[in-house]
């Protein structure tokens, strides 16, 4: 048996979760906190350090407070862990468990890398390179729906309940445009693996910015040569991005839609009855979920690892198109840095938009997303077939039925809006 | 009582969208960003603020120099200008206080005091500074004017014996104080 590649994937997953993933969580509580204090006028966390003082120095190091998230673990691990006496104390002990697994399985179909070239062995930096990888994401991540609503459910207590319910309900509705928006890109690609997607991005320009192709587009140069503008396709393109973003907000239970937790209606949520690193535990598990949900739209839409604006060829490849052996670790740079500004986006947004209500999170989960990325489908589906079926045939029969889809889709909507009016006098 | 009925706004196709409320939003919430960043936040220079967003860091920089008249710090027993003390014991803080934060032991001067006969002392007065909610109540109370609310404010201690203020603390706390007492003004 060669041993040679399980080491490799031992390494691979060692280093992804524990030096990447568990750090980049850390800090994201922190520059939640600083990010939010600096919008509203505050400072922040600036003061956990090293407390020099102690040691008999004349000042404390305090490197702006970066030491924040060790003390707030260390806390978390050192705080008494309390089991109310009225939980179900097996789906209690696995809720938070199963709340966090999920999240950092997803972080094996992500691509943070390109080859690195390390002692004779080409290795991809990606954990498991499966051919499936948006659909083993939204597979699993959706898993995560069962800890927080059996931590709601075996706390025994209604407003954990209550902040249960309301997750199942939301990632329900979330995942259904969540999957529906990304059709349109697997209609451009063609293919489900991640990595695939991404190298052709860096050779064709990402999905959202296709500026250094011949023909500025992610299509293949005499595609559309005798087609003219290939910028529509960036119409069902946009529209599957903000489906997405929004849906992945949804999903990991962010701030316009933390309808799941709290503190004035259900006292704090779903982890009402949970305390220490348990309760640490779910917040590992939304963190880690944001910084999946960031990575996959990074690697979507924002072509993943690539430098872009053709400086991958012109840089890092050798002359036959092979990488260059530092290419790995350039190309993981750059992916962590577009995934941490997605983050601190992910963050801008929690400290800006204020929260839906309910019937309207559910509104827009059912009324406009799903609806909008079904239709999203159908124009992606038009823009891509219009070269082969030929103008004539694309602006007398196929805007027609795309018209008559959007009139039967709005009156829909309407329809169910009406019902629901209350009358109030 | 009349019943105002509101409508809801009309919104236009373009406010429907939400999409340019919400980039507007962020560009608020950015400008806040930078602008505390760079220490232009609005108001930090009437607050003194430490040069991130408006907040003045406490123990580096302090509030004292803007502390109002009327600040109502930790209290303190006053002398007057001949150095007698002024309470005489009436114990009218001690009952009023809320909190029960004062306890006196009235006593008497010394007979070799050349007040002895005028006035009484506390043998003992304590300020229990744990309990004690500063509200000024044994100050407006007092009819010697001998107990006033100072502009200090931090007072720390590691045990609950060191946050009792015995009487020669509170004295030391409060020093001299010159001036007519009010009763014996007869323009008041």
């Amino acid at each position: 048996m060669d041993w040679v590649p399980l080491i490799i994937t031992g390494i691979k997953v060692f280093f992804f979760t524990f030096v990447v993933i568990l750090p980049l969580i850390a800090y994201s509580t922190y520059a939640e906190r600083r990010v939010c204090a600096i919008m509203q006028d505050r400072v922040g966390p600036n003061r956990v350090g090293i407390p020099l003082t102690l040691l008999g120095f004349k000042k404390d190091l305090s490197f702006f407070g970066l030491l924040q998230p060790l003390a707030d673990g260390l806390k978390g691990l050192f705080k008494q862990d309390l089991t109310p006496g009225h939980v179900r104390k097996s789906f209690y002990w696995m809720a938070p468990a199963l709340t966090a697994i999920p999240a950092f399985i997803t972080v094996c179909v992500i691509p943070f890398g390109s080859n690195v070239n390390l002692f004779g062995h080409d290795v991809k930096l990606v954990i498991a390179d499966i051919g499936a990888g948006p659909l083993f994401v939204f597979a699993i991540a959706s898993l995560s729906v069962y800890g927080i609503t059996l931590a709601g459910w075996s706390s025994n207590s209604k407003y954990p309940f209550f902040g249960g319910v309301r997750s199942c309900a939301q990632m329900i509705s979330y995942e259904i445009s969540l999957g529906l928006s990304i059709i349109p890109v697997l209609m451009v690609f063609g293919k489900l693996n991640l990595t695939d997607i991404v190298t052709h991005q860096s050779e064709k320009g990402w999905l959202l910015l296709p500026l250094w192709n011949e023909h500025g587009s992610i299509f293949s140069g005499d595609y559309w040569a005798h087609c003219g503008p290939q910028w529509l396709l960036l119409l069902p393109l946009g529209i599957s991005f903000i489906v997405f973003t929004t849906s992945i907000f949804a999903e990991t239970n962010r701030m316009p839609f933390d309808l799941p937790e709290c503190e004035t209606e259900l006292v704090g949520g779903y982890h009402t009855e949970y305390s220490s690193m348990k309760f640490a535990l779910f917040f590992m598990g939304e963190y880690a979920a944001m910084i999946v949900g960031s990575a996959v739209i990074v690697t979507i839409f924002f072509g993943g690892w690539s430098l872009g604006f053709g400086l991958d060829s012109a840089l890092l490849q050798t002359g036959e198109g092979a990488w260059k052996w530092f290419a790995g670790f350039i190309h993981l740079g750059v992916f962590l840095a577009k995934t941490i500004g997605f983050i601190i986006f992910f963050i801008w947004v929690r400290w800006t938009v204020p929260r839906l209500r309910y019937d309207q999170l559910m509104k827009l989960g059912w009324v406009v997303f799903f609806e909008l990325a079904l239709f999203n489908i159908f124009i992606a589906a038009l823009i891509i077939a219009a070269p082969h079926i030929g103008p004539l045939l694309t602006l007398f029969v196929g805007v027609p039925i795309l018209l008559a889809l959007a009139a039967i889709m709005y009156f829909i909507t309407k329809s169910v809006e009406s019902k629901h009016k209350v009358n109030i006098t | 009582m009349a019943v105002i009925k509101l409508k809801r706004p009309k919104l236009s196709w373009y406010e429907h969208l939400y999409l340019p409320a919400i980039i507007k939003g962020l560009l608020i919430t950015f400008k806040h960003a930078v602008i505390s960043v760079f220490g232009k936040a609005t108001g930090s220079k009437e607050l003194a603020s430490s040069g991130l967003g408006v907040t003045m860091q406490y123990p580096e920089q302090k509030w004292d120099e803007h502390l109002p008249e009327y600040y109502r710090g930790i209290p303190a027993l006053v002398t007057d200008e001949q150095g007698r003390e002024r309470c005489v014991s009436c114990q009218l803080c001690e009952f009023i206080c809320p909190p029960k934060a004062i306890t006196i032991a009235p006593g008497e001067l010394k007979s070799d005091d050349e007040w002895a006969k005028v006035e009484k002392a506390p043998k003992a007065f304590d300020i229990d500074m744990i309990r004690c909610i500063y509200c000024g109540m044994c100050e407006e109370v007092c009819p010697e004017q001998a107990i006033f609310l100072r502009q200090d404010y931090a007072m720390t201690g590691t045990t609950r014996a060191e946050m009792v203020n015995d009487k020669d603390r509170l004295y030391q706390l409060g020093g001299v104080r010159e001036g007519l007492i009010n009763k014996w003004n007869e323009v008041k």
